[in-house]
């Protein structure tokens, strides 16, 4: 292996090449980037041997606006982040809040919250294996996985009205009481669903070029996987069974019964399996969920103006991603002193180089893909 | 030493302190800070402050001094390298000098199996004397804790780089780098990560200013003033 020549995190063209070497540029343009992610490839050959990520064409300054925001108007603006899973987002900040002004969420609200954010797990995930087929070349699973998505989409749009960037939460509880059918509708999504997770995996599990394109891929063990950093299904994809919905329940995941599905290899096979596995527990929870919705208030109590006492907070959830992470710093006024995202897309990519490193430009598109990135949140 | 009420407490903890010995600097002006780490360390803890003027606040909000077995073990390898020691929200923060920033990130690591690097991050301040603040976020798979460990930095003093304590840290010691330009000692490739290479200025500075980066971009790329 090239390793020696090329150390991790080093720029691919201040090396001195080899004679068989080149340099291709990958992105920022590229479709199967899942956005504007460019990575620079040394090769040899056909195989890489070093790579570096150039990050950032997305890159709003989210962590600076929330700066000059009250801590109400910022909410919005998580949900641009990780577009793909908004709730999730707004989950995590509406939290943190809490947790920083010492409020909690009524009952009813965390479980309507908790139902709302494992739709959206199972949205996210769907997106990813219908995005992550199509790059290596199975186009069917996109529209079987699309027709679902959609249908979740559709229970968000019927609670608040936004499909995507839905800012479905409030600090401090929700905004909007749940609508009269949400149940039927939840239950209507969940009964068959783990039938349609079945067909996907008719579609891929024992598919010959599946497993030849994704076995053995982009591994990451256990100890490369903690050192890093990485969270989420990338980490339980390497052996680790840690999920933070377990660990250090939040919402109302503490009155559920669901497992931590795990992998052996941390190649990008078990990743896939490990995200249709959560799918279907988030598909119980869901079921288990909307059994017993407590009744009551949806707001808890938090003033109009928001002025945390001084002190900070960091408060991480388990996010279709990883572990998605919000520091936050009161001086006791109204806007948030400091707001640190912690984001898992960004952290989770930065393990790409050690896992591309000895494949094939072909397997790029295959670790891209299996690390489920989105660029919003990379770049924030 | 939990991050959370529910969660399980560190084996053989004390007990928090009581509510009342709030650090006085946090009862006090709102926009200064937490605690102001006291020069002398060990033996100085925050005084004891008559009860602060806010009556409804539950002891929960805000920080309060730590002197479980897990400071004290800290304490007992590095002495005064540990400066302060304190929870907020039932977080455990403990503050440490610049110098032994990165023996302590490894004796974390090794030693009390905070193995887990979540997030590295830094906090300006800049009416203090050394104005930026090192964050680090770490979590333990075997003891279920997260434990946050700060130092801090001048504008002009270099910290020492953890990425070869945590692979990860590579990345985010770019981001801090960038957005607040503290230098990190050690580093192996310390440049811009989010922004161009040729931007200049650190956004996440407290005195950096929007408007004047704004109006300078328009100045130069559009030839005209900008209305804002």
């Amino acid at each position: 292996m090239a390793d020696e020549r090329v150390p991790v995190g080093t720029q691919a063209e201040t090396t001195v090449l080899g004679a068989d070497e080149i340099v291709l540029n990958m992105g920022p343009q590229h479709p199967s980037t899942h956005g504007v992610l460019r990575v620079k490839l040394r090769l040899d050959g056909e195989k890489v041997i070093g790579s570096e990520c150039v990050i950032g064409y997305l890159h709003r300054g989210v962590e600076k606006i929330a700066e000059h925001r009250s801590y109400q108007q910022f909410a919005p603006y998580v949900d641009r982040m990780d577009y793909v899973a908004a709730v999730s987002n707004g989950l995590g900040y509406c939290e943190a809040v809490e947790k920083l002004l010492g409020a909690e969420a009524p009952p009813r609200a965390r479980v309507i919250r908790t139902i709302l954010t494992e739709l959206q797990r199972i949205a996210s995930h769907l997106f990813w294996l219908g995005t992550h087929a199509l790059d290596i070349g199975a186009l069917t699973p996109l529209f079987y996985c699309l027709r679902e998505r959609e249908e979740i989409l559709k229970i968000f749009e019927k609670y608040c009205g936004a499909r995507l960037t839905t800012h479905a939460f409030r600090i401090g509880g929700l905004q909007y009481e749940a609508y009269d059918e949400l149940e039927k509708d939840v239950e209507r999504f969940c009964k068959p669903f783990d039938k349609r997770v079945d067909e996907y995996e008719s579609l891929l599990t024992e598919n010959r070029i599946w497993v030849g394109r994704t076995k053995g891929i982009g591994i990451l063990t256990a100890k490369e996987a903690i050192d890093y950093g990485a969270s989420g299904p990338v980490l339980r994809a390497s052996g680790v069974k840690w999920d933070i919905r377990k660990a250090m329940p939040y919402a109302a995941y503490d009155q559920y019964k669901f497992e931590i599905p795990t992998g052996k290899n941390g190649d990008t096979y078990d990743r896939y399996i490990v995200r249709l596995e959560e799918m279907r527990q988030s598909r119980l929870i869901c079921l288990q969920a909307i059994e017993n919705i407590p009744a009551g208030p949806i707001m808890g109590k938090v003033g109009k103006v928001l002025k945390p006492p001084p002190g900070e907070v960091y408060h991480a959830i388990e996010a279709p991603k990883g572990e998605l992470g919000y520091y936050i710093v009161s001086d006791g006024t109204t806007q948030p002193y400091r707001v640190r995202i912690r984001p898992p897309s960004l952290i989770n990519l930065e393990a790409f180089d050690k896992m591309i490193r000895g494949h094939l430009v072909a397997d790029v598109v295959a670790v891209i893909g299996t690390l489920d990135i989105v660029l919003g949140e990379v770049d924030r | 030493m939990a991050n959370d009420p529910e969660e399980k407490q560190p084996s053989g903890s004390s007990p928090n302190e009581p509510s009342a010995a709030k650090p006085p600097a946090a009862a006090g002006e709102p926009a200064s800070k937490p605690p102001v780490p006291p020069a002398a360390p060990a033996a100085a803890k925050p005084p004891v402050a008559a009860a602060p003027p806010r009556p409804p606040a539950p002891p929960k909000e805000g920080p309060v001094p730590l002197d479980n077995d897990l400071v004290k073990r800290y304490k007992e390898k590095f002495g005064p390298a540990i400066v302060e020691a304190w929870t907020d929200r039932k977080q455990a923060i403990l503050v440490v000098a610049r110098e032994l920033f990165a023996e302590i990130a490894t004796y974390s690591r090794d030693e009390e199996k905070f193995d887990w690097l979540s997030d590295l991050t830094a906090v300006d301040w800049p009416k203090r004397e050394k104005r930026f603040e090192i964050v680090l976020n770490m979590y333990s798979f075997e003891k279920n804790e997260r434990l946050r460990v700060k130092t801090n930095g001048g504008a002009d003093e270099r910290v020492p780089s953890v990425q070869g304590i945590w692979s990860t840290a590579n990345w985010m010691e770019r981001e801090v780098y960038d957005m607040f330009g503290v230098v990190f000692e050690g580093h192996p490739g310390l440049k811009r990560i989010l922004l161009p290479d040729e931007w200049e200025g650190y956004p996440l500075r407290k005195d950096y200013d929007i408007l004047k980066q704004d109006t300078a971009w328009v100045r130069e790329n559009l030839g005209i003033e900008s209305g804002q």
